[in-house]
């Protein structure tokens, strides 16, 4: 809006990328204040038992918020994902009451996700419905859906080798749920920031309508991506159906806004186009320290998304004052010099 | 026809119209067979049920219009809610108005902290009420330290209020009327009230003409939290208990009303009607599935499934066009 207004000698501000890089310092920073924290807090903090403790603490919602990065930075979001993963877990419960078959149980509930996502995807794409609202809708739908098959009941039929995935080790504190994640994060960092697809993202993100006259195929991107938040939501259900061991159709009840405030919380512009997986992985590494040191005191779950919600305003906020306090003092030096 | 353009120039849409009727055709098949349904005590129960929805929807259909959107207001709801209990509870002589009046003003600070870190600091306002919801949820555990107030707990004129029946309408449904006539003309006939459409239509265009789009949102926010506040003192005199919990997840379902509205999530477009009729469509839903024997729990997917139905309608109504859309991105 204020563009017409400078002066033509007005030089941008820093450039994109090394700002990106100070938001992800400063994430680090904050990162690494909480470890010491917790550190000082409890001299058990440093054992090996311990660390993997605090990994389940973030793998599950993590392993969502990547692609829901990707979502995001294509200007998209996606409300239905705890719910897809209630009616994930829903339908891998039932089957599991008839066949003992892991890969079966673990497919259906993949199978799930996948039309879950698709059908956001053809409502966002196909019907044109934005997508928020979409998603708003299907989140009361599966939701409801999981709630109506279930009802009142507690589904707790499942194998014994089911365990292993939410509960199983790799090596040392190493979960499966960890390596998963990191494979994940790994792929969807070189798919955004070293792919032309990734930069393909960026662009939708920025103007729709200027990518698909450039070329862009981008109904296709987007549906791509809804399709692949369902599929990852239904893989974080099975981690945590398996770690918990049963199935409620309250599972993972209000996590999608824990998922989103990651993502925020992680540099990504909710209005699209800019963001990076670093960023996200250190949010979710933050997030899962947090919870675990204010475990370590003893502060209620609520309070815990207390100080995360303050924490999420803050962290965005600080940035955009610190930029009005220098852009002010830029532009009383830049009159200063005119007069 | 003349009808037609008469509605249209008294403010209404075609999509109203069309709401409308599926409204009534809903209401006329489960009537036809459920006698209690039509009797007039079934009308105004549904209406009474469906007041604080109205209520809150209509707050947040003023956040929507202007392109901003509120998930904070069930945790505002549940916050108040639990202020005025616990006032109630621990000094019961304190009069009833006075209290209702703290609620509404609780709430109005409540959505002015909402409005400035949207106006001032240009947060999005996703984010910042992402935030503000798990920080007010929160502080309403702190301040209860977890407690339920239970009905035992408050006055009993604190909890009849809102059962109180004026010319055979409880005080609720009449909050919910006067609520309705006052925004619809604060909507049409104010300068403030026009500028949240202008805000939201088009926020670039709105700076040239005159309208802060910041101080628009603010407006909108502030006066969203104040019947939030508002509907805190109704929910927990209503339901006659007060928790942690209570609310949860309804900010969804207030968007929703508003979503079937026909208010647009984009800003700019929504009725005062539609809203109503939005709300009460899922309160005729609401109250029929279990007169039709449907399970409650089949109740959120049915909901569900209308949302998503009506919000496709919906879309396929409007088709910006293209060299319009390329600038607003």
């Amino acid at each position: 809006m204020t563009d017409e207004a400078r002066p033509s000698h007005y030089r941008p501000p820093t450039p994109w990328r090394r700002r990106l890089l100070r938001w992800e310092v400063f994430l680090a920073l904050v990162v690494a204040a909480d470890f010491a924290f917790n550190v000082q807090l409890s001299p058990y903090f440093l054992s090996t038992e311990t660390l993997a403790d605090v990994s389940f603490n973030f793998t599950e919602k993590a392993l969502v918020a990547l692609p829901m990065t990707l979502l995001i930075i294509a200007g998209e979001i996606d409300i239905s994902v705890a719910a897809t993963m209630a009616l994930a877990s829903v339908c891998m419960g039932l089957l599991a009451t008839t066949t003992a078959s892991l890969s079966a149980i673990v497919g259906c509930g993949l199978a799930v996700g996948l039309l879950a996502g698709a059908f956001n995807g053809a409502l966002v794409t196909r019907w044109r419905v934005p997508a928020i609202v979409a998603t708003i809708g299907t989140m009361s739908l599966y939701r409801g859906i999981a709630y109506g098959i279930l009802g009142d009941r507690v589904l707790k039929d499942y194998p014994p080798a089911f365990a292993f995935f939410g509960q199983g080790y790799i090596a040392g504190p190493v979960s499966f749920e960890l390596l998963l994640f990191t494979l994940a994060a790994v792929l969807c960092a070189l798919y955004l920031h070293r792919t032309e697809f990734g930069r393909r993202l960026v662009a939708i993100g920025c103007n729709k309508t200027a990518a698909e006259m450039a070329g862009v195929r981008v109904n296709r991107y987007r549906f791509g991506l809804f399709v692949a938040t369902g599929v990852a939501s239904a893989a974080a259900s099975v981690l945590l159906t398996s770690r918990l061991g049963s199935t409620r159709p309250s599972i993972a009840q209000g996590m999608e806004l824990d998922i989103i405030s990651m993502v925020i919380l992680g540099g990504v512009a909710i209005t699209g186009g800019r963001g990076s997986i670093a960023g996200v992985v250190l949010a979710a590494i933050l997030t899962g320290l947090a919870i675990f040191g204010l475990g370590l005191i003893n502060v209620p779950g609520v309070v815990v998304s207390l100080l995360m919600g303050a924490l999420l305003i803050l962290i965005v906020g600080l940035p955009i004052v610190g930029q009005r306090l220098s852009r002010t003092r830029a532009w009383a030096r830049l009159r200063r010099t005119q007069v | 026809m003349k009808a037609a353009r008469l509605w249209i120039r008294l403010g209404g849409s075609r999509h109203d119209v069309g709401l409308a009727l599926l409204t009534a055709l809903l209401f006329v098949a489960v009537a036809a067979r459920y006698r209690q349904f039509t009797s007039a005590v079934g009308l105004r129960d549904i209406f009474d049920d469906t007041s604080i929805l109205i209520l809150l929807a209509l707050g947040q259909m003023l956040v929507m219009l202007t392109r901003a959107i509120d998930l904070s207001v069930a945790a505002t709801v549940a916050l108040t809610g639990m202020c005025v209990a616990l006032i109630n509870q621990a000094e019961p002589q304190v009069a009833l108005p006075w209290l209702v009046l703290g609620a509404a003003l609780l709430g109005a600070v409540l959505g002015a902290v909402n409005g400035l870190l949207v106006w001032q600091l240009q947060i999005p306002p996703i984010v910042v009420t992402l935030g503000t919801l798990a920080i007010y949820r929160g502080t309403t555990y702190l301040v209860s330290h977890g407690r339920w107030v239970n009905s035992g707990d408050m006055s009993p004129s604190f909890l009849t209020l809102v059962r109180e029946r004026w010319c055979g309408v409880t005080f609720l449904s009449w909050l919910a009327i006067v609520g309705v006539l006052f925004t619809a003309c604060f909507l049409r006939y104010s300068v403030a009230g026009r500028s949240l459409y202008v805000a939201g239509n088009n926020p670039e265009a709105a700076g040239n003409v005159g309208v802060d789009v910041g101080r628009a949102q603010c407006l909108a926010f502030v006066f969203n939290g104040l019947l939030a506040g508002l509907c805190g003192y109704l929910w927990v005199a209503r339901y006659a208990v007060a928790y942690t919990e209570i609310a949860s997840g309804f900010e969804l379902t207030v968007i929703a009303a508003c979503v079937i509205g026909g208010v647009s999530i984009a800003g700019g477009s929504g009725t005062v009607f539609g809203v109503v009729l939005g709300c009460l469509f899922l309160g005729v839903i609401k109250n029929a599935l279990p007169l039709l024997a449907v399970s409650p729990f089949w109740q959120m997917a049915i909901s569900g499934a209308v949302i998503v139905t009506a919000a496709a309608l919906n879309a396929a109504g409007t088709r910006a066009p293209q060299r319009q859309r390329i600038l607003e991105n």
